[in-house]
């Protein structure tokens, strides 16, 4: 029985892990992106109150280490009371930690917008919510797609992280094989395999949706 | 189509307060399309506009000429108040713009939206939405606006684009297409809101010369059809050729109106003298 028998006999733990890696990276990506869309969106009056919390939760965000950000919702929450599933504190803290990138990558693409064509917006009887999400938001996601696919790519790479705080994920499977038969590097490259997999029909979206941008003249980024 | 507004630009003798203006002009409300009270517009500390006072009659159209920093592109963006006046009233169609009329503060976003949807806007820029072809720029508002069918708004958004020429574009998208055809479509937009009136902001400044006809060309024809129109332009002939009504702006003043004819042979002042002189 070579090692690989090995991992082959353990695959419905490899299985398992996956589709929790999975379930979890999309749920989070989705409602990260919702959350930097809303940020961006509450930023988009200049005289908005929120924008001093909001650039501050951005700042934090980025400055905090993801593995730090989780340590705190899952081991340090309770101390305050509030104790967290481990798939609750992973899915928290994927959403919240990408969701401060996603405003950011938004907001820096929303700069680079022509200002005239808002104003084409307001004059032909938009209001400001309407005008976001037709006009603003799609054009912004055409922009930053490169940027968008990349940080997928990073948050898919956290949720590895996530088995220190005892999630089920890829990457707990593959240590819980490797450490009952010391079989590590196949357990591993076998989980290589499932995030590669991932990563692939990432690039594969993103690529998909820069045709579109394509036809729209949006090469410029 | 000729319907001269009587009371030039001189500050009413009412007082100032925005109350008075609004009930001096209900009288002849209806004829007036646009109707500008006292208007007066201050970026920090430089006054751009002052006191004036313009009205718009229903197919009627007015060119504002002035040499550049007139006010006069300050003007044309607070009638559909893409610039807040610090003072005076806009009425379009007899409705005040901007300020709600009970409570007298700023109107809803969504108030302002619905009296913005009455006017359109033709920019220098263009100003076209990249990411939709020529035929979504078109039916965007008035499906997304006016909540029209796609079926109705696509009907709609062919026959003006067929007005203006670009039909034949339908599909393209906005990178693909000369400036004189990017602003053949911006007047099909604009045209699409089926507006009360459609103001230009300098709609030829930002083309080559030799794509300036094409464009006058299409507003000769709005003209011709009794669109009723507000223009801001550099272009004197066209100016003659198209108006019913033109007005002069010098330093945020309105120091000139009248009828084309007048205007350009036998302008008032000295001021307007020299301004034609040298565009010749």
């Amino acid at each position: 029985m070579t090692n690989w028998d090995i991992v082959w006999d353990s695959r419905d733990l490899l299985w398992q892990g996956f589709l929790n890696t999975l379930s979890l990276f999309s749920v989070a990506i989705a409602l990260a992106f919702l959350l930097g869309c809303l940020i961006v969106y509450r930023l988009e009056d200049p005289k908005t109150r929120w924008r001093l919390p909001l650039r501050s939760f951005i700042d934090i965000m980025r400055m905090l280490p993801f593995l730090v950000l989780v340590y705190l919702l899952y081991y340090g929450l309770p101390s305050a009371g509030i104790r967290l599933e481990a798939w609750w504190a992973g899915l928290i803290g994927l959403t919240f930690y990408h969701g401060a990138y996603f405003a950011e990558i938004l907001r820096g693409c929303r700069v680079t917008l022509s200002n005239g064509q808002i104003e084409a917006a307001y004059a032909h009887g938009f209001t400001p919510s309407r005008m976001f999400i037709r006009l603003i938001l799609p054009q912004l996601m055409i922009q930053a797609r490169p940027l968008i696919g990349n940080q997928l790519v990073y948050a898919l790479k956290d949720t590895a992280f996530l088995f220190i705080i005892t999630v089920k994920d890829l990457t707990w499977a593959a240590n819980s094989i490797s450490a009952t038969y010391f079989v590590p590097t196949e357990a591993f490259v076998a989980v290589i395999g499932f995030y590669w997999l991932i990563s692939l029909v990432m690039e594969m979206a993103i690529r998909y949706a820069g045709r579109f941008g394509h036809k729209r003249g949006f090469d410029h980024v | 189509m000729s319907n001269i507004a009587s009371n030039v630009s001189m500050p009413s003798t009412e007082a100032s307060a925005d109350n008075k203006a609004t009930d001096h002009a209900v009288g002849n409300r209806s004829d007036h399309v646009v109707e500008v009270r006292r208007l007066s517009k201050s970026f920090d500390e430089v006054e751009v506009l002052r006191d004036i006072d313009l009205e718009v009659s229903s197919g009627d159209v007015v060119t504002i000429l002035g040499s550049s920093g007139s006010g006069k592109s300050t003007l044309l963006r607070c009638i559909n108040w893409l610039e807040k006046p610090d003072r005076g009233t806009i009425h379009i169609s007899g409705q005040r713009i901007g300020i709600d009329e009970n409570s007298r503060k700023p109107m809803s976003q969504k108030a302002l939206a619905k009296m913005r949807a009455k006017t359109a806007m033709v920019f220098q820029s263009f100003n076209l939405w990249p990411h939709l072809t020529v035929l979504n720029n078109v039916t965007e508002a008035p499906i997304h606006v006016q909540g029209k069918k796609r079926e109705e708004a696509e009907a709609l958004a062919l026959s003006f684009l067929e007005k203006v020429g670009m039909a034949h574009k339908r599909d393209a998208y906005p990178f693909t297409l000369s400036g004189g055809q990017k602003q053949r479509v911006a007047i099909a937009r604009a045209l699409a809101m089926q507006p009360e009136v459609i103001l230009f902001d300098e709609p030829t400044s930002a083309l080559d010369p030799e794509l300036v006809g094409e464009v006058l060309g299409v507003i000769k024809s709005l003209s011709a059809e009794g669109y009723t129109m507000v223009i801001v332009t550099h272009e004197m002939d066209f100016a003659r050729a198209v108006s019913d009504q033109v007005v002069f702006l010098e330093k945020g003043l309105l120091i000139e109106k009248a009828d084309p004819e007048t205007f350009f042979t036998q302008p008032k002042t000295d001021r307007v003298k020299r301004f034609l002189e040298k565009q010749h």
